[in-house]
């Protein structure tokens, strides 16, 4: 936090512009390998290991529950670059959100090793390396829309004059401006998640893990919010990862989607997916786009044969 | 007299009816018409054969409204008519200096003053057990089977335990009787706070964490003002019962002043309109008790966003 900080404060872009850099020449290097061949995945990141945004390694989570023991995660191994946009999408219970919460150490793992930013995931929380967006948006009923943009400034201790600007700036990157002294009941469900995504970046973390976070919206606003996320990432250069159940969704905002299987919920596909960075809805209509959507539907539905 | 109010409130002029004081204030005036009409019956019912007794005593011939002007004018009735109560109370209230001893307001005072302070160290204590509370599972186990048990018994067995052991240790007048009303009220806090810290949301939590807040941040921005409105439906519980701990404190202590010792003094010497006058001091008291909290409620709830 210490570092983090004070290079956010004098940014007026070059750390982000820097980081983005860092972020392509990486993707370039490894995306014809992908995750494909995990031995040379594993090289590569031993090679580079302060550019892995996250590595999994040998990951199993198993839950105690009334009826016996679950297996959330078995023995899950991944690894995201910098700058990364990941989509992980599965059925129900296949481990996706254990999997971003076990990253954002929401939850420990039983076994194996989580590395954010180099660093053990309970470091890279205390170090405030991610914001953290929910299925819900979450946000604090007796606060003003302002003064839940501030509420995490306020926790890590952000100066009054900091707290007001960046308030001001990350509403305007969600189109926000002008709902500040509104209370969360005043807006709707899409403004309410777009809050929620403002307040996950108003620290300027350098990775944002969405929990389905469109999942409760309509089609046409979902849709409307693809877009700007998509823009907001191409803005700000941070690594994604993101939940989803919708495969045009994850096939659309990703640079990998990572499709998971349940009982016990492990990865059984990895899809490289190398869209123009500025892409339009349309893309959905191309070729391309749609044999990416027939791998991944192939692959969840491999995942749900060998459930039965 | 009843019929001729009712029948103004319920069948005057169309446009009378339509008054916003009308519309807002018929029904509860129409209640209470019902229940003094209930109240002169009942009174009528239960002085008759006291009146009658007393007539045929003296051996005076009487009718039937003779009868009944005597329930109305007992000197100590069974059950003292409503203007009778009024006419006592208004006596006691105005008819005397505000320090005098036969003044009611003056016993009020005294019985207010001590109410007060149980109130403030009974919702201090409820409000720091409830904190022990959600903060330790092992002073939960510890704790709660006794503040459970500590309300199991009856505050007339322990008030004159009370006020000796306190009497012997040097304390008199107002503090035991407010530990005793502090002992009554802080049980609904315990239980209500205990309730609120715990009532955000499982994601709001988490969130906090994604933030690596401390467990006091956590506490003042979320556990507490989550817990604002089980704060104040537990305070007008415990404000009331704060003014029965009062009051019955002064019971067993042969106090010389209080409403307590107004109840007292009423029961040894007959005197049904003195009672049932305090009765009616104590009515008023506990309502513009609520009263006030209920005010501070809503001047909180509008800083919230009118949030409850």
């Amino acid at each position: 936090m210490g570092l983090r900080i004070p290079k956010a404060l004098k940014q007026d872009n070059p750390g982000v512009t820097l980081r983005r850099d860092v972020r392509e020449s990486f993707v370039a290097s490894t995306g014809p390998t992908g995750m494909n061949n995990p031995a040379d995945a594993r090289a590569e990141s031993t090679a580079s290991a302060q550019r892995l945004a996250v590595d999994v390694c040998n990951v199993s989570l198993t839950f105690e529950t009334a009826d016996g023991k679950v297996d959330a995660l078995s023995n899950v191994s991944l690894q995201i670059a910098d700058g990364e946009f990941v989509s992980f999408i599965g059925p129900s219970g296949c481990g996706k959100t254990t999997m971003l919460r076990v990253i954002a150490d929401l939850q420990q793992p039983t076994a194996g090793t989580v590395l954010v930013n180099g660093m053990s995931a309970e470091q890279a929380r205390l170090d405030r390396g991610y914001g953290y967006v929910f299925q819900a948006p979450a946000l604090f009923p007796w606060r003003t829309i302002e003064k839940n943009l501030k509420l995490p400034l306020e926790i890590m201790g952000f100066s009054d004059n900091e707290q007001k600007k960046r308030a001001a700036r990350y509403l305007a990157l969600v189109n926000l401006t002008g709902f500040e002294r509104k209370f969360p009941w005043q807006l709707s469900g899409g403004m309410q998640q777009r809050v929620s995504i403002a307040r996950a970046l108003s620290f300027d973390p350098a990775m944002l893990l969405m929990d389905e976070p469109f999942g409760a919206l309509d089609e046409i606003v979902r849709d409307h919010l693809n877009e700007q996320l998509l823009q907001l990432w191409d803005k700000t250069g941070k690594t994604v990862l993101f939940v989803t159940h919708s495969i045009p969704e994850a096939v659309f905002l990703s640079t990998k989607i990572v499709v998971m299987s349940p009982r016990p919920g492990r990865i059984i596909d990895i899809i490289n997916c190398n869209f123009p960075r500025h892409r339009t809805l349309e893309i959905r209509e191309t070729p391309e786009f749609q044999k990416i959507a027939q791998r991944v539907r192939v692959g969840l539905r491999a995942g749900h044969s060998y459930d039965e | 007299m009843t019929n001729s109010a009712l029948a103004l409130t319920t069948s005057g002029a169309g446009t009378l009816r339509k008054h916003p004081l009308v519309e807002c204030y018929a029904p509860i005036v129409t209640i209470v018409l019902a229940l003094i009409a209930i109240w002169y019956v009942a009174a009528v019912l239960m002085n008759l054969s006291l009146v009658r007794d007393g007539f045929e005593r003296e051996e005076t011939p009487y009718t039937i409204s003779d009868l009944v002007a005597g329930t109305m004018s007992a000197e100590r009735p069974l059950l003292p008519a409503p203007h009778q109560v009024i006419g006592a109370f208004v006596d006691s209230v105005f008819g005397y200096a505000p320090t005098a001893p036969r003044s009611l307001v003056y016993h009020s005072a005294v019985t207010l003053s001590a109410t007060l302070l149980g109130f403030v160290l009974g919702a201090l204590l409820g409000i720091g057990l409830a904190l022990m509370i959600v903060h330790s599972r092992v002073l939960e186990k510890s704790l709660l089977p006794w503040i459970i048990c500590s309300q199991m018994v009856p505050i007339l067995a322990l008030a004159p335990i009370f006020i000796v052991v306190l009497g012997a240790i040097g304390l008199q007048g107002l503090l035991p009787k407010s530990i005793i009303s502090a002992y009554l009220c802080f049980f609904p806090i315990t239980i209500g706070m205990v309730k609120g810290f715990t009532a955000p949301d499982p994601m709001q939590l988490d969130l906090m964490r994604t933030w690596s807040a401390t467990p006091r941040q956590v506490l003042s921005k979320l556990r507490w003002p989550s817990a604002v409105p089980y704060l104040f439906a537990s305070l007008k519980v415990a404000v009331t019962i704060s003014l029965i701990g009062a009051i019955v404190a002064e019971l067993p202590t042969g106090a010389e002043a209080g409403i307590g010792a107004r109840l007292l003094a009423g029961s040894y010497s007959g005197q049904t309109v003195q009672i049932w006058a305090a009765l009616l001091a104590a009515a008023i008291l506990a309502s513009g008790l609520i009263g006030l909290v209920d005010l501070t409620e809503r001047v909180v709830a509008r800083q919230m966003g009118t949030w409850s």
